[in-house]
Protein backbone atom coordinates (compact mmCIF):
# COMPACT_ATOMS: atom_id res chain seq x y z
CA UNK A 1 0.00 0.00 0.00
CA UNK A 2 1.34 3.18 -0.74
CA UNK A 3 1.29 6.14 1.68
CA UNK A 4 0.98 9.31 2.29
CA UNK A 5 -0.18 11.46 5.28
CA UNK A 6 -3.58 10.43 5.93
CA UNK A 7 -5.08 7.64 4.48
CA UNK A 8 -8.62 8.63 4.36
CA UNK A 9 -9.71 9.07 1.00
CA UNK A 10 -12.85 8.58 -0.68
CA UNK A 11 -16.51 10.06 -0.08
CA UNK A 12 -17.29 12.18 3.01
CA UNK A 13 -19.10 9.38 5.54
CA UNK A 14 -21.24 10.60 8.05
CA UNK A 15 -22.78 8.71 10.76
CA UNK A 16 -25.91 10.62 11.28
CA UNK A 17 -25.71 12.51 8.24
CA UNK A 18 -29.72 14.08 9.14
CA UNK A 19 -28.56 15.56 11.97
CA UNK A 20 -25.13 16.46 11.03
CA UNK A 21 -26.37 18.36 7.90
CA UNK A 22 -29.57 19.85 9.00
CA UNK A 23 -30.52 22.93 7.85
CA UNK A 24 -30.30 25.60 10.55
CA UNK A 25 -33.52 26.34 11.18
CA UNK A 26 -34.51 22.91 11.54
CA UNK A 27 -31.86 22.52 14.18
CA UNK A 28 -32.44 25.94 16.13
CA UNK A 29 -35.95 24.27 16.30
CA UNK A 30 -34.71 21.29 17.65
CA UNK A 31 -32.33 23.33 19.98
CA UNK A 32 -35.11 25.49 21.60
CA UNK A 33 -37.42 22.79 21.84
CA UNK A 34 -34.91 20.47 23.99
CA UNK A 35 -33.80 23.46 25.63
CA UNK A 36 -37.18 24.15 27.06
CA UNK A 37 -37.13 20.40 27.80
CA UNK A 38 -33.87 20.73 29.58
CA UNK A 39 -34.83 24.23 31.96
CA UNK A 40 -37.82 22.57 33.11
CA UNK A 41 -36.61 19.42 33.91
CA UNK A 42 -33.48 21.30 35.94
CA UNK A 43 -35.95 23.73 37.18
CA UNK A 44 -38.24 20.68 38.74
CA UNK A 45 -35.80 18.20 40.13
CA UNK A 46 -32.63 19.77 40.95
CA UNK A 47 -33.15 22.34 43.80
CA UNK A 48 -29.98 24.13 43.00
CA UNK A 49 -31.44 25.07 39.69
CA UNK A 50 -34.70 26.02 41.34
CA UNK A 51 -32.58 28.65 43.89
CA UNK A 52 -30.51 29.69 41.09
CA UNK A 53 -33.55 30.53 38.67
CA UNK A 54 -35.74 32.24 41.73
CA UNK A 55 -33.01 34.20 42.93
CA UNK A 56 -33.25 35.91 39.23
CA UNK A 57 -36.86 35.54 38.77
CA UNK A 58 -37.13 33.59 36.39
CA UNK A 59 -39.32 30.91 35.23
CA UNK A 60 -38.58 27.98 32.84
CA UNK A 61 -41.74 29.23 30.76
CA UNK A 62 -39.24 32.52 30.28
CA UNK A 63 -37.09 30.45 27.67
CA UNK A 64 -39.06 31.54 24.57
CA UNK A 65 -36.39 31.65 21.75
CA UNK A 66 -32.98 30.50 21.83
CA UNK A 67 -31.66 34.10 23.00
CA UNK A 68 -33.58 33.67 26.44
CA UNK A 69 -30.69 31.54 27.00
CA UNK A 70 -28.51 34.61 28.08
CA UNK A 71 -30.96 35.06 30.44
CA UNK A 72 -30.17 32.03 32.55
CA UNK A 73 -27.75 32.10 35.64
CA UNK A 74 -24.49 30.15 34.85
CA UNK A 75 -23.07 26.90 36.38
CA UNK A 76 -19.48 26.43 37.70
CA UNK A 77 -17.01 23.63 38.33
CA UNK A 78 -16.93 25.00 42.01
CA UNK A 79 -21.21 24.47 41.89
CA UNK A 80 -20.43 21.11 40.89
CA UNK A 81 -18.22 20.65 43.26
CA UNK A 82 -20.57 21.63 46.00
CA UNK A 83 -23.37 19.34 44.98
CA UNK A 84 -20.82 16.39 45.65
CA UNK A 85 -21.92 13.46 44.70
CA UNK A 86 -25.11 13.42 43.45
CA UNK A 87 -27.13 17.05 43.72
CA UNK A 88 -26.76 18.00 40.84
CA UNK A 89 -28.51 14.69 39.19
CA UNK A 90 -32.55 14.99 38.20
CA UNK A 91 -32.79 11.11 38.91
CA UNK A 92 -32.22 9.28 42.59
CA UNK A 93 -28.87 7.50 42.10
CA UNK A 94 -30.89 4.20 42.72
CA UNK A 95 -33.81 5.14 41.10
CA UNK A 96 -32.48 1.93 37.97
CA UNK A 97 -32.10 4.77 35.43
CA UNK A 98 -28.34 5.82 36.11
CA UNK A 99 -26.58 3.33 34.65
CA UNK A 100 -22.92 4.95 35.22
CA UNK A 101 -20.51 7.40 37.32
CA UNK A 102 -18.20 8.96 36.14
CA UNK A 103 -16.15 11.60 38.12
CA UNK A 104 -13.07 14.22 37.48
CA UNK A 105 -10.06 13.38 39.48
CA UNK A 106 -10.68 15.76 41.97
CA UNK A 107 -7.18 16.92 43.22
CA UNK A 108 -8.07 20.14 44.03
CA UNK A 109 -11.01 19.61 46.14
CA UNK A 110 -13.98 17.53 45.96
CA UNK A 111 -14.23 15.37 42.24
CA UNK A 112 -17.41 16.63 39.84
CA UNK A 113 -19.58 13.64 39.47
CA UNK A 114 -21.49 12.73 36.46
CA UNK A 115 -24.47 10.13 36.19
CA UNK A 116 -25.52 8.74 32.57
CA UNK A 117 -28.58 7.22 31.70
CA UNK A 118 -29.05 4.23 28.71
CA UNK A 119 -30.11 7.33 26.45
CA UNK A 120 -27.18 9.73 27.89
CA UNK A 121 -24.72 7.02 27.49
CA UNK A 122 -26.22 6.40 23.67
CA UNK A 123 -26.43 9.76 23.02
CA UNK A 124 -22.36 10.17 23.98
CA UNK A 125 -21.98 7.04 21.70
CA UNK A 126 -23.93 9.02 18.82
CA UNK A 127 -21.19 12.08 18.94
CA UNK A 128 -17.82 9.75 19.44
CA UNK A 129 -19.59 7.20 16.12
CA UNK A 130 -19.08 10.94 14.29
CA UNK A 131 -15.48 10.90 15.24
CA UNK A 132 -15.35 7.77 13.88
CA UNK A 133 -16.99 8.00 10.70
CA UNK A 134 -15.14 11.18 10.45
CA UNK A 135 -11.71 9.24 10.16
CA UNK A 136 -13.49 6.85 7.51
CA UNK A 137 -14.88 4.15 10.17
CA UNK A 138 -17.72 2.05 10.09
CA UNK A 139 -18.85 -1.27 10.92
CA UNK A 140 -15.95 -2.73 8.69
CA UNK A 141 -12.70 -0.89 11.05
CA UNK A 142 -11.24 -2.45 13.97
CA UNK A 143 -11.13 0.59 16.87
CA UNK A 144 -8.80 0.38 18.83
CA UNK A 145 -9.20 2.40 22.08
CA UNK A 146 -5.57 3.37 24.15
CA UNK A 147 -7.39 5.94 26.50
CA UNK A 148 -7.79 4.81 30.15
CA UNK A 149 -10.34 2.93 31.14
CA UNK A 150 -12.49 4.07 34.64
CA UNK A 151 -13.59 7.16 35.83
CA UNK A 152 -11.83 9.27 33.02
CA UNK A 153 -14.32 9.58 30.15
CA UNK A 154 -11.77 9.04 27.51
CA UNK A 155 -11.69 4.87 27.72
CA UNK A 156 -14.99 4.32 27.98
CA UNK A 157 -16.76 7.13 25.77
CA UNK A 158 -14.69 6.14 22.65
CA UNK A 159 -15.66 2.58 23.21
CA UNK A 160 -19.51 3.71 23.24
CA UNK A 161 -18.26 5.29 19.79
CA UNK A 162 -17.80 1.94 18.50
CA UNK A 163 -20.49 0.16 19.90
CA UNK A 164 -22.97 2.47 18.48
CA UNK A 165 -21.72 2.41 14.51
CA UNK A 166 -20.45 -1.49 14.92
CA UNK A 167 -17.28 -0.92 15.07
CA UNK A 168 -15.03 -4.10 16.44
CA UNK A 169 -13.82 -2.42 19.28
CA UNK A 170 -9.87 -3.78 20.67
CA UNK A 171 -9.85 -2.17 24.40
CA UNK A 172 -6.54 -1.55 25.60
CA UNK A 173 -6.62 0.77 27.64
CA UNK A 174 -3.50 2.94 28.22
CA UNK A 175 0.26 1.09 29.03
CA UNK A 176 1.74 -1.22 27.97
CA UNK A 177 3.14 0.15 25.03
CA UNK A 178 4.83 -2.62 23.34
CA UNK A 179 1.75 -4.73 23.42
CA UNK A 180 -0.36 -1.70 22.06
CA UNK A 181 2.22 -1.72 18.62
CA UNK A 182 2.44 -5.49 18.40
CA UNK A 183 -1.52 -5.95 18.47
CA UNK A 184 -1.94 -2.87 16.48
CA UNK A 185 0.00 -4.15 13.81
CA UNK A 186 -1.45 -8.10 14.13
CA UNK A 187 -5.28 -7.17 14.21
CA UNK A 188 -4.75 -4.64 11.54
CA UNK A 189 -6.22 -2.42 13.42
CA UNK A 190 -7.86 0.92 11.47
CA UNK A 191 -8.48 3.59 13.80
CA UNK A 192 -6.31 4.46 17.21
CA UNK A 193 -8.31 6.41 19.78
CA UNK A 194 -6.15 8.05 22.43
CA UNK A 195 -4.49 11.22 23.70
CA UNK A 196 -2.55 12.59 20.99
CA UNK A 197 1.53 12.48 23.81
CA UNK A 198 0.21 8.55 23.67
CA UNK A 199 -0.22 8.18 19.95
CA UNK A 200 3.11 9.86 19.72
CA UNK A 201 4.76 7.54 22.05
CA UNK A 202 3.00 4.75 20.54
CA UNK A 203 4.61 5.82 16.97
CA UNK A 204 7.53 5.68 18.90
CA UNK A 205 8.07 2.56 19.92
CA UNK A 206 6.76 0.87 17.48
CA UNK A 207 9.36 2.36 15.24
CA UNK A 208 12.33 1.46 18.05
CA UNK A 209 10.40 -2.14 17.52
CA UNK A 210 11.56 -1.98 14.12
CA UNK A 211 8.14 -1.20 12.50
CA UNK A 212 7.40 1.19 10.20
CA UNK A 213 4.14 1.51 11.19
CA UNK A 214 3.12 4.21 8.61
CA UNK A 215 3.61 1.99 5.98
CA UNK A 216 3.66 -1.34 7.11
CA UNK A 217 0.29 -0.80 9.68
CA UNK A 218 -2.92 -0.95 8.53
CA UNK A 219 -3.98 2.08 10.49
CA UNK A 220 -5.51 5.21 8.60
CA UNK A 221 -7.04 7.20 11.20
CA UNK A 222 -6.88 8.70 14.73
CA UNK A 223 -9.63 10.47 17.32
CA UNK A 224 -7.17 12.60 20.10
CA UNK A 225 -8.28 14.53 22.56
CA UNK A 226 -8.34 15.13 26.28
CA UNK A 227 -5.04 17.56 25.61
CA UNK A 228 -3.59 19.84 23.97
CA UNK A 229 -2.22 19.05 20.50
CA UNK A 230 -0.04 21.64 18.43
CA UNK A 231 -0.06 21.51 14.79
CA UNK A 232 3.05 20.39 14.57
CA UNK A 233 2.18 17.17 17.13
CA UNK A 234 -0.46 16.37 15.06
CA UNK A 235 1.77 16.08 11.45
CA UNK A 236 3.98 14.13 13.42
CA UNK A 237 1.75 11.90 14.43
CA UNK A 238 0.14 11.45 11.08
CA UNK A 239 3.60 10.97 9.76
CA UNK A 240 4.77 8.46 11.67
CA UNK A 241 1.80 6.73 12.04
CA UNK A 242 0.78 7.21 8.49
CA UNK A 243 -2.79 8.20 9.94
CA UNK A 244 -5.29 11.20 9.34
CA UNK A 245 -5.67 12.60 13.19
CA UNK A 246 -8.58 14.66 14.07
CA UNK A 247 -9.05 16.57 17.27
CA UNK A 248 -11.52 15.51 19.28
CA UNK A 249 -13.13 17.39 22.56
CA UNK A 250 -15.11 16.97 26.03
CA UNK A 251 -15.27 17.59 29.02
CA UNK A 252 -16.44 15.26 32.00
CA UNK A 253 -18.34 17.69 33.16
CA UNK A 254 -20.44 18.50 30.01
CA UNK A 255 -20.31 14.48 28.78
CA UNK A 256 -17.17 13.21 27.73
CA UNK A 257 -14.89 12.77 24.00
CA UNK A 258 -17.91 13.92 21.51
CA UNK A 259 -19.07 17.11 22.21
CA UNK A 260 -17.08 18.40 19.48
CA UNK A 261 -14.58 17.00 16.85
CA UNK A 262 -12.96 17.94 13.69
CA UNK A 263 -13.60 16.58 10.38
CA UNK A 264 -11.25 15.09 7.95
CA UNK A 265 -10.85 18.90 6.80
CA UNK A 266 -8.98 19.83 9.94
CA UNK A 267 -10.40 23.32 10.24
CA UNK A 268 -12.13 23.21 13.31
CA UNK A 269 -14.31 21.19 15.71
CA UNK A 270 -17.96 20.52 14.82
CA UNK A 271 -19.71 21.33 17.92
CA UNK A 272 -22.73 18.47 18.51
CA UNK A 273 -25.16 21.43 18.55
CA UNK A 274 -28.13 18.81 18.71
CA UNK A 275 -27.02 17.69 22.18
CA UNK A 276 -25.45 21.17 23.30
CA UNK A 277 -25.56 24.69 22.61
CA UNK A 278 -21.91 26.43 22.74
CA UNK A 279 -21.35 30.02 23.64
CA UNK A 280 -18.55 32.34 23.47
CA UNK A 281 -18.36 35.18 25.97
CA UNK A 282 -15.73 37.48 27.44
CA UNK A 283 -14.44 35.52 30.89
CA UNK A 284 -14.61 38.92 31.97
CA UNK A 285 -17.73 40.91 31.27
CA UNK A 286 -19.66 37.63 30.66
CA UNK A 287 -21.24 39.04 27.66
CA UNK A 288 -20.93 37.31 24.36
CA UNK A 289 -17.81 37.80 21.57
CA UNK A 290 -18.33 38.47 18.04
CA UNK A 291 -17.74 34.93 16.30
CA UNK A 292 -14.04 34.47 15.65
CA UNK A 293 -12.98 36.17 18.47
CA UNK A 294 -11.71 33.78 21.12
CA UNK A 295 -13.43 33.79 25.04
CA UNK A 296 -14.37 31.42 27.09
CA UNK A 297 -16.19 28.42 26.11
CA UNK A 298 -20.07 27.37 27.90
CA UNK A 299 -21.94 24.90 27.01
CA UNK A 300 -25.85 23.92 27.81
CA UNK A 301 -26.72 20.60 27.13
CA UNK A 302 -29.58 20.00 25.45
CA UNK A 303 -30.47 16.26 25.60
CA UNK A 304 -29.08 14.50 29.26
CA UNK A 305 -31.53 13.42 31.46
CA UNK A 306 -29.22 12.18 34.52
CA UNK A 307 -26.54 14.98 34.79
CA UNK A 308 -27.92 18.23 32.68
CA UNK A 309 -26.02 21.40 32.42
CA UNK A 310 -27.25 25.02 32.24
CA UNK A 311 -24.30 27.42 30.90
CA UNK A 312 -21.81 25.88 32.21
CA UNK A 313 -18.10 27.63 32.49
CA UNK A 314 -15.43 25.34 31.04
CA UNK A 315 -13.04 27.91 31.41
CA UNK A 316 -11.27 26.91 28.03
CA UNK A 317 -10.79 29.45 25.99
CA UNK A 318 -11.60 29.13 22.05
CA UNK A 319 -13.38 30.33 19.23
CA UNK A 320 -16.54 30.49 16.61
CA UNK A 321 -14.98 29.31 13.15
CA UNK A 322 -16.77 31.43 10.89
CA UNK A 323 -17.93 30.24 7.36
CA UNK A 324 -19.20 26.81 5.93
CA UNK A 325 -16.90 23.58 6.28
CA UNK A 326 -15.67 21.95 3.12
CA UNK A 327 -17.36 18.50 4.70
CA UNK A 328 -21.45 19.68 4.21
CA UNK A 329 -21.55 19.66 8.13
CA UNK A 330 -23.72 22.69 8.95
CA UNK A 331 -22.80 21.93 12.77
CA UNK A 332 -20.81 24.88 13.63
CA UNK A 333 -16.89 24.85 14.44
CA UNK A 334 -14.87 26.19 17.44
CA UNK A 335 -11.41 26.37 17.19
CA UNK A 336 -8.91 23.55 18.81
CA UNK A 337 -8.89 25.10 23.03
CA UNK A 338 -5.96 27.46 23.25
CA UNK A 339 -6.21 27.23 26.63
CA UNK A 340 -7.77 27.05 29.74
CA UNK A 341 -8.31 29.66 32.04
CA UNK A 342 -6.63 27.53 35.25
CA UNK A 343 -3.84 26.41 32.75
CA UNK A 344 -2.93 30.00 31.70
CA UNK A 345 0.49 30.81 33.17
CA UNK A 346 1.42 33.96 34.27
CA UNK A 347 4.72 34.79 33.92
CA UNK A 348 6.14 38.04 34.65
CA UNK A 349 2.51 39.19 34.65
CA UNK A 350 2.33 38.12 30.63
CA UNK A 351 -0.37 35.26 30.06
CA UNK A 352 0.75 32.45 28.28
CA UNK A 353 -0.68 29.16 27.30
CA UNK A 354 1.53 25.79 27.32
CA UNK A 355 -0.11 25.53 24.13
CA UNK A 356 2.01 28.29 22.77
CA UNK A 357 5.07 26.87 23.93
CA UNK A 358 4.22 23.86 22.04
CA UNK A 359 2.82 26.15 18.39
CA UNK A 360 7.07 27.57 18.59
CA UNK A 361 8.60 23.79 18.83
CA UNK A 362 6.84 22.85 16.19
CA UNK A 363 8.30 25.09 13.70
CA UNK A 364 11.48 23.48 14.81
CA UNK A 365 12.83 20.48 13.00
CA UNK A 366 15.84 19.81 15.56
CA UNK A 367 13.79 19.10 18.16
CA UNK A 368 11.05 16.30 19.45
CA UNK A 369 7.73 16.92 20.44
CA UNK A 370 8.48 16.18 24.21
CA UNK A 371 9.14 19.75 25.97
CA UNK A 372 8.66 20.57 29.40
CA UNK A 373 8.33 23.98 31.07
CA UNK A 374 9.73 24.39 34.29
CA UNK A 375 8.58 28.04 36.24
CA UNK A 376 10.78 28.81 39.41
CA UNK A 377 11.94 32.26 41.23
CA UNK A 378 15.13 33.40 40.88
CA UNK A 379 15.39 36.50 42.32
CA UNK A 380 12.31 38.62 42.41
CA UNK A 381 11.45 37.66 39.07
CA UNK A 382 9.73 34.34 37.68
CA UNK A 383 12.19 32.05 35.99
CA UNK A 384 11.25 29.95 32.68
CA UNK A 385 13.45 27.04 31.56
CA UNK A 386 12.15 24.55 28.88
CA UNK A 387 13.37 21.34 28.19
CA UNK A 388 13.60 20.28 24.97
CA UNK A 389 15.18 17.14 23.29
CA UNK A 390 17.22 17.29 20.10
CA UNK A 391 16.31 14.84 16.79
CA UNK A 392 19.11 12.21 16.28
CA UNK A 393 19.99 13.71 13.15
CA UNK A 394 20.96 16.68 14.76
CA UNK A 395 24.14 17.37 15.23
CA UNK A 396 25.59 18.18 18.33
CA UNK A 397 29.36 17.62 17.92
CA UNK A 398 30.20 21.31 17.67
CA UNK A 399 28.81 23.53 20.50
CA UNK A 400 27.98 26.51 18.60
CA UNK A 401 25.06 24.39 17.23
CA UNK A 402 23.49 23.91 20.37
CA UNK A 403 24.29 27.04 21.55
CA UNK A 404 22.69 28.41 17.91
CA UNK A 405 19.62 26.48 18.51
CA UNK A 406 19.15 27.37 21.78
CA UNK A 407 19.56 30.83 20.59
CA UNK A 408 17.06 30.64 17.75
CA UNK A 409 14.76 29.16 20.26
CA UNK A 410 14.90 31.63 22.33
CA UNK A 411 14.33 34.76 20.02
CA UNK A 412 11.35 33.01 18.64
CA UNK A 413 9.37 32.26 22.04
CA UNK A 414 10.35 36.05 22.57
CA UNK A 415 8.83 37.58 19.62
CA UNK A 416 5.39 35.48 20.03
CA UNK A 417 5.56 34.83 23.98
CA UNK A 418 6.95 38.39 25.15
CA UNK A 419 8.81 35.87 27.81
CA UNK A 420 12.74 34.99 27.87
CA UNK A 421 12.99 31.50 27.98
CA UNK A 422 16.15 29.29 29.18
CA UNK A 423 15.84 26.87 26.62
CA UNK A 424 17.75 23.76 28.01
CA UNK A 425 18.92 20.70 25.56
CA UNK A 426 18.88 17.88 27.82
CA UNK A 427 19.58 13.82 26.75
CA UNK A 428 17.36 11.85 24.91
CA UNK A 429 14.24 10.46 26.16
CA UNK A 430 14.81 12.38 29.86
CA UNK A 431 11.62 13.91 29.22
CA UNK A 432 8.92 11.99 31.27
CA UNK A 433 6.91 10.23 28.35
CA UNK A 434 3.16 9.10 29.01
CA UNK A 435 0.49 7.30 29.14
CA UNK A 436 -2.36 9.56 29.85
CA UNK A 437 -2.11 13.27 30.02
CA UNK A 438 1.41 14.50 29.52
CA UNK A 439 2.94 16.66 32.73
CA UNK A 440 3.91 19.66 30.57
CA UNK A 441 4.74 22.34 33.17
CA UNK A 442 6.02 22.44 36.26
CA UNK A 443 5.67 25.12 38.52
CA UNK A 444 7.99 25.48 41.24
CA UNK A 445 7.32 29.16 42.15
CA UNK A 446 6.51 30.38 45.95
CA UNK A 447 3.09 30.70 46.26
CA UNK A 448 2.18 33.23 48.38
CA UNK B 1 40.07 10.11 9.18
CA UNK B 2 39.02 8.57 12.33
CA UNK B 3 35.62 8.55 14.27
CA UNK B 4 35.08 9.97 17.09
CA UNK B 5 32.34 8.84 19.44
CA UNK B 6 30.68 12.29 20.66
CA UNK B 7 28.07 11.99 23.60
CA UNK B 8 26.47 14.46 24.63
CA UNK B 9 25.90 14.20 28.96
CA UNK B 10 23.68 16.77 31.07
CA UNK B 11 25.44 18.32 33.50
CA UNK B 12 24.19 15.83 36.34
CA UNK B 13 26.11 13.20 38.73
CA UNK B 14 27.52 10.47 37.52
CA UNK B 15 26.69 10.78 33.90
CA UNK B 16 30.26 10.97 32.80
CA UNK B 17 30.98 7.56 35.29
CA UNK B 18 27.98 5.73 33.58
CA UNK B 19 29.40 7.01 30.28
CA UNK B 20 32.59 5.21 31.23
CA UNK B 21 31.12 1.97 32.36
CA UNK B 22 28.68 1.45 29.34
CA UNK B 23 31.79 1.64 27.38
CA UNK B 24 33.77 -0.74 30.08
CA UNK B 25 30.99 -2.91 30.07
CA UNK B 26 30.92 -3.25 26.07
CA UNK B 27 34.74 -3.85 26.51
CA UNK B 28 35.49 -0.93 24.49
CA UNK B 29 38.96 1.25 25.39
CA UNK B 30 39.63 4.51 25.47
CA UNK B 31 42.71 6.17 23.81
CA UNK B 32 41.56 9.33 24.71
CA UNK B 33 38.33 11.61 26.37
CA UNK B 34 37.83 15.05 26.45
CA UNK B 35 34.40 17.09 27.77
CA UNK B 36 33.77 20.32 26.79
CA UNK B 37 31.16 21.44 29.16
CA UNK B 38 28.84 24.59 29.68
CA UNK B 39 26.52 25.48 32.56
CA UNK B 40 23.94 23.36 31.28
CA UNK B 41 25.31 20.01 29.67
CA UNK B 42 28.68 18.87 28.33
CA UNK B 43 29.72 17.26 25.18
CA UNK B 44 31.96 14.44 25.87
CA UNK B 45 34.83 13.35 22.69
CA UNK B 46 36.16 9.84 22.99
CA UNK B 47 38.60 8.04 20.48
CA UNK B 48 38.47 4.52 21.23
CA UNK B 49 39.84 1.02 19.87
CA UNK B 50 36.13 0.00 18.21
CA UNK B 51 33.99 3.18 18.22
CA UNK B 52 31.34 1.60 15.93
CA UNK B 53 30.88 -0.97 18.91
CA UNK B 54 31.03 1.87 21.50
CA UNK B 55 28.41 3.83 19.19
CA UNK B 56 26.17 0.69 19.75
CA UNK B 57 26.63 -0.04 23.10
CA UNK B 58 26.27 4.13 24.20
CA UNK B 59 22.49 4.26 21.95
CA UNK B 60 21.54 0.97 23.04
CA UNK B 61 21.99 2.27 27.14
CA UNK B 62 19.78 5.55 25.80
CA UNK B 63 23.42 7.63 25.83
CA UNK B 64 22.60 10.17 22.73
CA UNK B 65 25.96 9.14 20.99
CA UNK B 66 26.79 10.01 17.65
CA UNK B 67 29.72 9.26 14.84
CA UNK B 68 31.99 12.19 14.12
CA UNK B 69 35.36 12.47 11.59
CA UNK B 70 38.03 13.75 12.94
CA UNK B 71 41.98 13.68 11.87
CA UNK B 72 44.73 12.59 13.57
CA UNK B 73 48.09 14.04 12.87
CA UNK B 74 51.12 12.48 14.49
CA UNK B 75 52.82 15.59 15.77
CA UNK B 76 56.58 15.59 16.62
CA UNK B 77 57.25 15.86 20.19
CA UNK B 78 59.20 19.35 20.20
CA UNK B 79 58.69 22.84 21.02
CA UNK B 80 56.56 24.29 18.37
CA UNK B 81 55.44 21.17 16.85
CA UNK B 82 51.72 21.73 17.05
CA UNK B 83 52.27 25.48 16.33
CA UNK B 84 53.57 24.86 12.87
CA UNK B 85 50.15 22.61 11.98
CA UNK B 86 48.00 25.35 12.68
CA UNK B 87 49.70 28.49 11.17
CA UNK B 88 49.55 25.75 8.15
CA UNK B 89 45.74 26.07 8.43
CA UNK B 90 45.49 29.77 9.42
CA UNK B 91 47.95 30.71 6.55
CA UNK B 92 45.09 28.70 4.21
CA UNK B 93 42.47 30.42 6.01
CA UNK B 94 40.79 26.83 7.16
CA UNK B 95 38.69 27.66 10.52
CA UNK B 96 39.86 24.30 13.24
CA UNK B 97 36.53 23.83 14.78
CA UNK B 98 38.49 21.80 17.88
CA UNK B 99 41.39 20.34 18.73
CA UNK B 100 43.06 17.63 21.44
CA UNK B 101 45.53 15.69 22.06
CA UNK B 102 46.71 12.20 23.41
CA UNK B 103 49.45 9.58 23.05
CA UNK B 104 49.89 6.52 21.84
CA UNK B 105 50.98 3.25 23.33
CA UNK B 106 54.14 3.76 20.89
CA UNK B 107 54.73 7.20 22.85
CA UNK B 108 53.72 9.45 20.01
CA UNK B 109 52.11 12.27 20.20
CA UNK B 110 48.51 12.68 18.22
CA UNK B 111 46.28 15.82 17.51
CA UNK B 112 42.84 15.35 16.93
CA UNK B 113 41.20 17.75 14.80
CA UNK B 114 37.15 18.59 13.52
CA UNK B 115 37.72 20.40 10.13
CA UNK B 116 34.87 20.31 7.94
CA UNK B 117 36.56 20.70 4.32
CA UNK B 118 37.94 17.02 4.60
CA UNK B 119 40.08 17.22 1.37
CA UNK B 120 41.40 21.10 1.58
CA UNK B 121 42.63 19.70 5.28
CA UNK B 122 44.30 16.93 4.41
CA UNK B 123 46.18 18.72 1.21
CA UNK B 124 47.15 21.20 4.02
CA UNK B 125 48.36 18.63 6.62
CA UNK B 126 50.47 17.01 3.91
CA UNK B 127 52.22 19.63 2.10
CA UNK B 128 53.11 20.81 6.08
CA UNK B 129 54.91 17.43 6.39
CA UNK B 130 52.33 15.89 8.81
CA UNK B 131 51.44 12.40 8.71
CA UNK B 132 47.44 11.61 9.02
CA UNK B 133 47.36 8.31 11.00
CA UNK B 134 45.01 5.87 9.22
CA UNK B 135 42.28 4.23 11.33
CA UNK B 136 44.36 1.09 11.27
CA UNK B 137 46.85 2.11 13.16
CA UNK B 138 44.33 3.25 16.59
CA UNK B 139 41.68 0.95 16.39
CA UNK B 140 41.52 -2.68 17.94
Amino acid sequence: MTNSTGRVAGPEKYFQPEIEKMERSELEALQLARLKTTVARCYENIPFYRETFDEAGLAPTDIQTLDDLRKLPFTTKQDMRDSYPFDLFTLPVDDGRVQRLHASSGTTGNATVVGYTQNDIDAWGDTFARAIAQVGGDEHSILQVAYGYGLFTGGLGAHEGGIRIHSTILPMSSGNTKRQVQMMHDFGVDILACTPSYALLIADTAIEMGFDPANDFKVSGAICGAEPCSEGMRRDIERKLGVKMVDIYGLSEVMGPGVSCECRHQSGLHVAEDHFIIEILDPDTLEPVPDGEYGEVIFTTLSKECSPLIRYRTRDISRIVVGTCACGRTLRRMDRIQGRTDDMLIIRGVNVFPSQFQEVLANFEEVTSYYQIILSNKGPLDHVTLKVETVPAFDFDEIRRIEDLQKRINAELKSNLQVSVEVMVVEPKSIERSEGKARRVIDERDKD
Amino acid sequence: MIDQITVFLENEKGRLAALCRALGDADVSMHALTVADTAQYGVARIIADTPAKAYEALNEKGFRASLTKVFAVEIPDHAGGLATLLEAFDAAGVNVEYAYCFATEGGKAVDVLRIDNHEVAEGIITSAGFRVIRPTELYA
